[in-house]
């Protein structure tokens, strides 16, 4: 089952100073990049360096502006998702893409299927075929059943086998171990590594280091649009890696702040919501910063949100300044000084249709209101106030929010939950997708706060942010706290052993 | 991970594909069909027995069931097309116009031009839809509205009656072959055309695929646009046919034949188990849930309801079977996420 | 070596309100269109169309789309949230019943009224609940409750009508305001306009609609009580539907099962046309005012000019389709011109 290579010398797929830009924003200014066959190869970078730029140029999703685009030596341009399938390219996402309603079979097979006289669909050959599939694979998923439920491991094999069906030379896999669990994620790397013997040509984009090392032969850093270098993964380190992708030296990135700690101000007992989190137990006090950290899919957020009261637990209690908040109840919640930043910026954080001002004003209409009535000029008072306040750069308080960058989007998201005047802030990646000079900006915004009493409870999947802001670190794995960890005692290593609890052995390469 | 049954014995597989059909949306209609029709046969044995109310039974439903088979196939793609009701009005309406004014044109043609005709009203449709992306339920709403409006126009102050039409055109509206009207197996046999499409055709499975995830239909690189208009035009095809079938029963057409017609193949859809929302049913449901609503509206005067209660009884069994399938979904979704989680321990 | 990134100075910010002058707010909108139609309507029909001038034709004119204008308040909320109603018209059908049995059986008047209302409203809530709670598509329910409502209204008056109403309220209902022409039961009309506006436009409940609509989970992360509010809007659909209901039968003297038949659609229609947008999320109240407006004035001049109603319903179709079909092409055609090389098919914003 090897695959013939068809120009020896080529690479399998291959970027040439690659651009791409969306009206003013430049998302990509220089992608490159050169995946050989039988190879693994890394793609890391910050949130915002281009990487999903990239596959989306490879997957048929974007035209490049310039640059070249090599396929096995030649000259390509896709124009449609189609094309790049039909080249016998496969792009399997962080959320895979499946048909709930159809059975696994059909999914792969879509528009594929194996066919008898009168083009009548040939559904034992079909299903013969997917357990082939999945017996290559070395999975076991019923070939039957309906997509819908199925973990998001499994659908991610579902979209390998519909790859390897394919036969596709080229497998870019986007994050794909940010949702899986330890055994899952050995299962897919078995499947990855069994493919790259096939002679294909893969494409690994994580965040996580550890698993970089371990599956990765080669790796390329990309940074704000930019490519910065490759290397072959025996030859480079963690701290270089990290140098690389910001640019700078990691450990005075972040300033520190100093701040009195006053009371309890959230407490958090027993939170428990069954297969979600387990147990649940800490206090944040008020000056302090404390830090959720953990992989990605460990079920931070999901605790975050059964605090604020948009997702249910079952048992447990929170209570702030001795207050119990009510449960499921995000009015409640505010109404007692609680605020949350989300995760999904776009989705939950803003109305992106609508302008900065009503976004900027939506937490406080209550008290804007004069009976019962709200007037455009005092939301628009208050919008400039905050606004300025955060120095959101916008030229009009009626522009919509969609049009801003990342950035500036996450100021407006903050000024509005600030013009609440909370008093405990929970912050979800507070910056995930922004520039690096906003970043700045932001943990400074976050320390200054800190310093004038508010409690923060700062969820992050980056390690230097958590080891720069936190006072300390509250690690969560699979739903339960593994460790609370004073800033003292907070290191990379303690943090990430304590996020995996994988073998110290195949941790080496981590410092 | 669940485990595969790839080399299960066939004596299994076999039980476990009547354990599917039984559990079927389906066959509990079709249950409740037979239960309805033997509740009233009792009570009343010309309801069943006698050869008008046998051959009624199955005749005056399969126009609606044509309606409701198109109307299945655009929900599934996550569509809808209110403007059948129209089509179909329009195409009975020319569909007498033909007889009258092209003496001796062959039936063949009509039907023909019938389904063309009804044919090129979906094609509007879908090409508006399809291209333009704008929500089916607003532009078939319009065209609704712009179809019956040139019915009521062209009718003027006519009406096509019975006696304009050829003799043997009305014969068809009540022959029967075997005991089965002729019209009735007109549609019969559209609807298993129908049905082994979906079933067994790749762009039949490919409109269950973009009904239930139009983005990932999208980003696999499905040819949407091309099957949602195809869907259209077979939806305004089969309401064309229903149109000439139904100048053929009737023999009177005026021009608010077919009024209401959309709502309730909607509602058969819905109560045949088609989700609102695409991706699920199939035509034989919408069909038997055609079935089901004609001949619960017939039978409740038999079982002492007097018939004014008719639309009640519509609207709740349209309420019920939405809320089945939710309670069913909610129920399914737990049931596989459990299981998901039981294997992951 | 420590970033510093923010200057020492800092800059104040100053924003704008707007970033577009007051009249290209005000005049390059949808509502402004449908406006600009009504009163270009009106202009040329005025002129041409015999009698289309005369204050007789107005009255008839506004007794004739009360019902029309009343239900498009709340259906506006509704539509702007991403849901429908469909059921409507039965309800309107199911008070107008109501309406006349229990006057019939010797109820005042008054109380059969109230009574109605009530019927409305709990049909709105049963609307509401099975929505909101069941978690069922608002199409497909309110597809099934049309039949049931339309159902119990002739169910319960089979084929007869309710006549005898006393003639001082059959007179209220076509009553006008002094020498005017304007019917009275506008005041009514009005004084509910006013507070409908009130809400949608300058209430923490009317901020919260449009959210909704735009982005439900945003709305329910920012503390908006999105299940709340979408039950209250459809049991306001059903209360304001009854009381077109109690209007429609006192105006013709006539309860019957099967008043208003197909009104929803007309009522639908209206709102679409005057700027609101299926998807949800954008509308406002005097464009929908005008779009009834808009179709009923076409209709009584085109009746006057002796044009037939099939005719203006296949203008009313055809304008419906227009209007949705020109919105998503400027949006295609502001997307293209966003793009000079226009060979890509990415979403505007870009990506994180």
């Amino acid at each position: 089952m090897t695959i013939s290579h068809h120009a020896a010398g080529h690479a399998a797929l291959e970027l040439r100073d690659v651009s791409k830009s969306f009206g003013a924003v430049v998302a990509l200014s220089s992608g490159s990049l050169r995946l050989e066959n039988n190879s693994i190869h890394a793609l890391i970078g910050e949130n915002g360096a281009g990487k999903s730029t990239i596959v989306k140029i490879i997957a048929g999703l974007y035209q490049r502006d310039s640059g070249e685009f090599l396929l096995d030596g030649q000259s390509t341009d896709f124009t449609s998702t189609a094309q790049s399938k039909a080249a016998g390219i496969a792009v399997i996402y962080q959320e895979p893409t499946l048909f709930p309603d159809l059975s696994v079979t059909e999914n792969i097979f879509m528009g594929r299927q194996p066919t008898r006289s009168l083009g009548r669909i040939d559904r034992r050959l079909m299903r013969e075929e997917a357990v082939g599939l999945f017996r290559r694979l070395g999975v076991r998923i019923d070939p039957d059943r309906p997509t819908l439920g199925l973990s998001i491991a499994d659908q991610q094999i579902i979209e390998i086998a519909k790859a390897i069906s394919l036969d596709a030379r080229v497998l870019v896999m986007d994050e794909p171990t940010a949702a899986l669990s330890g055994v899952e994620v050995e299962r897919l790397f078995a499947v990855a590594r069994s493919l790259r013997d096939e002679g294909r040509a893969l494409m690994f984009i994580s965040h996580r280091f550890d698993e970089v090392f371990d599956l990765c032969d080669t790796v390329t850093v990309m940074r704000d649009g930019e490519y910065i270098a490759t290397s072959p993964i025996a030859e480079t380190t963690v701290d270089e890696l990290v140098r690389r992708m910001v640019g700078r030296d990691v450990t005075n990135l972040f300033p520190k702040e100093v701040a009195p700690l006053g009371d309890d101000v959230l407490v958090v007992t027993n939170l428990s919501q069954p297969g979600v989190f387990h147990d649940v137990d800490f206090t944040v006090r008020a000056g302090e910063i404390v830090a959720l950290a953990g992989l990605v899919g460990a079920g931070r957020s999901e605790i975050a949100r059964a605090i604020f009261g948009v997702d249910p637990y079952s048992t447990g209690t929170v209570s702030i300044s001795g207050t119990r908040v009510p449960r499921r109840n995000p009015g409640a919640s505010m109404q007692l000084g609680l605020a949350l930043v989300p995760e999904d910026r776009r989705k939950q954080g803003l109305v992106l249709e609508s302008s900065v001002a009503r976004n900027t004003t939506m937490a406080i209409q209550r008290t804007l209101s004069r009976f019962g009535l709200l007037f455009s000029s005092k939301e628009n008072e208050a919008a400039r106030q905050w606004a300025s306040r955060l120095e959101v750069k916008t030229s009009a308080l009626d522009t919509e929010v969609g049009t801003l960058s990342g950035g500036n989007q996450q100021k407006v998201v903050l000024a509005k939950w600030l013009a609440t005047k909370p008093s405990v802030l929970i912050i979800d990646e507070p910056t995930r997708g922004i520039d690096v000079g906003t970043k700045a900006e932001v943990h400074r915004l976050l320390s200054e706060l800190a310093g004038t009493g508010l409690a923060i409870l700062m969820i992050s999947s980056e390690l230097p942010e958590v080891l720069g802001m936190a006072d300390r670190v509250l690690v969560v794995r699979e739903g339960r706290i593994t460790a609370s960890l004073a800033r003292a005692d907070a290191t990379a290593e303690s943090v990430m052993l304590a996020a995996t609890q994988s073998a110290p052995a195949t941790k080496e390469a981590v410092r | 991970m669940t485990t595969t049954t790839a080399s299960a014995p066939a004596g299994q597989r076999i039980l476990h594909a009547l354990g599917g059909i039984a559990k079927a949306r389906e066959t509990g209609i079709l249950v409740a069909l037979v239960l309805v029709v033997i509740a009233a046969t009792a009570r009343n044995p010309n309801f069943l027995f006698s050869t008008d109310g046998f051959r009624d039974l199955l005749l005056t439903p399969s126009i609606l069931l044509l309606v409701a088979v198109g109307q299945a196939i655009v929900i599934i793609t996550r569509n809808v097309d209110l403007s059948v009701g129209s089509t179909l009005g329009l195409t009975a309406y020319l569909t007498g116009r033909l007889f009258i004014d092209v003496p001796g044109i062959p039936i063949i043609l009509v039907f023909l031009i019938g389904l063309l005709f009804g044919g090129f009203l979906g094609l509007i449709n879908g090409a508006l839809i399809a291209f333009a992306k704008v929500p089916a339920l607003v532009i078939t709403l319009g065209t609704l509205y712009i179809y019956r409006g040139i019915n009521v126009w062209w009718t003027g102050s006519d009406r096509i009656n019975a006696s304009d039409m050829p003799k043997d055109f009305l014969a068809l509206g009540t022959k029967t072959i075997l005991y089965i009207p002729v019209l009735t197996i007109i549609a019969v046999v559209v609807l298993i055309a129908a049905g082994w499409y979906l079933r067994n055709q790749r762009p039949g499975r490919e409109l269950y695929a973009i009904g239930s995830d139009p983005a990932a239909a999208n980003l696999y690189g499905l040819k949407v646009t091309q099957r949602v208009l195809v869907a259209f035009v077979v939806c305004g095809a089969l309401a064309g046919l229903a149109g000439v079938l139904y100048s053929a029963r009737y023999g009177t057409v005026n021009s608010q034949a077919g009024s209401g017609f959309e709502l309730e193949a909607v509602g058969a859809a819905v109560i045949g188990g088609v989700a609102i929302f695409g991706g699920s049913g199939t035509v034989w449901g919408a069909a038997i849930g055609a079935y089901l609503l004609f001949t619960i509206n017939r039978a409740l005067p038999i079982l002492g309801v007097q018939d004014f209660w008719q639309r009640a009884v519509v609207g709740v069994l349209i309420i019920g079977a939405i809320v089945l399938d939710r309670l069913l979904a909610l129920r399914q979704t737990r049931k596989l996420t459990e299981a998901r989680d039981n294997d992951n321990d | 070596m420590t970033e510093t990134t923010t200057a020492t100075v800092k800059i104040a910010r100053s924003y704008r309100d707007y970033s577009a002058p007051l009249w290209r707010r005000v005049l390059l909108t949808r509502e402004s269109a449908v406006i600009a139609a009504l009163l270009i309507v009106i202009l040329v029909a005025s002129v041409s169309v015999d009698h289309f001038a005369s204050p007789i034709t107005m009255t008839y004119l506004l007794l004739d789309i009360t019902p029309i204008l009343l239900i498009a308040l709340p259906m506006t909320f509704v539509i702007i949230t991403g849901e429908i109603d469909l059921s409507v018209a039965s309800t309107v059908g199911l008070s107008s019943v109501v309406l006349g049995t229990l006057h019939q059986g010797g109820m005042p008047i008054e109380l059969a009224a109230v009574a109605a209302l009530v019927v409305g409203a709990l049909g709105g809530a049963l609307n509401g609940f099975l929505i909101t709670v069941v978690g069922l598509p608002s199409l497909a329910v309110t597809i099934g409750t049309l039949a049931l409502y339309r159902g119990l209204a002739v169910g319960l008056l089979g084929t007869t009508a309710v006549t005898d109403f006393t003639e001082f309220w059959k007179d209220l209902a076509k009553s006008k305001i002094g020498e005017t022409g304007v019917p009275s039961v506008m005041i009514l009309f009005l004084v509910l306009a006013v507070l409908f506006a009130i809400l949608l436009h300058f209430t923490r409940f009317g901020r919260g609609v449009y959210a909704i609509g735009l982005s439900p989970e945003a709305a329910l992360f920012s503390g908006v009580r999105v299940q709340r509010t979408k039950f209250i809007l459809f049991v306001l659909t059903g209360t304001v539907s009854a009381l077109a209901g109690i209007y429609y039968t006192l105006r013709f003297g006539s309860a019957r099962g099967d008043n208003a038949t197909g009104l929803e659609l007309s009522v639908i229609a209206a709102v679409l046309l005057g700027g609101v947008s299926i998807f949800g999320g954008r509308g406002s109240l005097h464009g929908v005012i005008a779009g009834v407006l808009l179709i009923g004035t076409l209709g009584s001049a085109l009746r006057l000019a002796s044009v037939t109603s099939d005719v203006i319903n296949i203008i009313t179709g055809l304008l419906l389709v227009a209007s949705v079909v020109s919105t998503s092409v400027l949006a295609w055609l502001r997307t293209r011109r966003a793009r000079p090389g226009g060979k890509t098919r990415a979403t505007p914003a870009a990506p994180q």
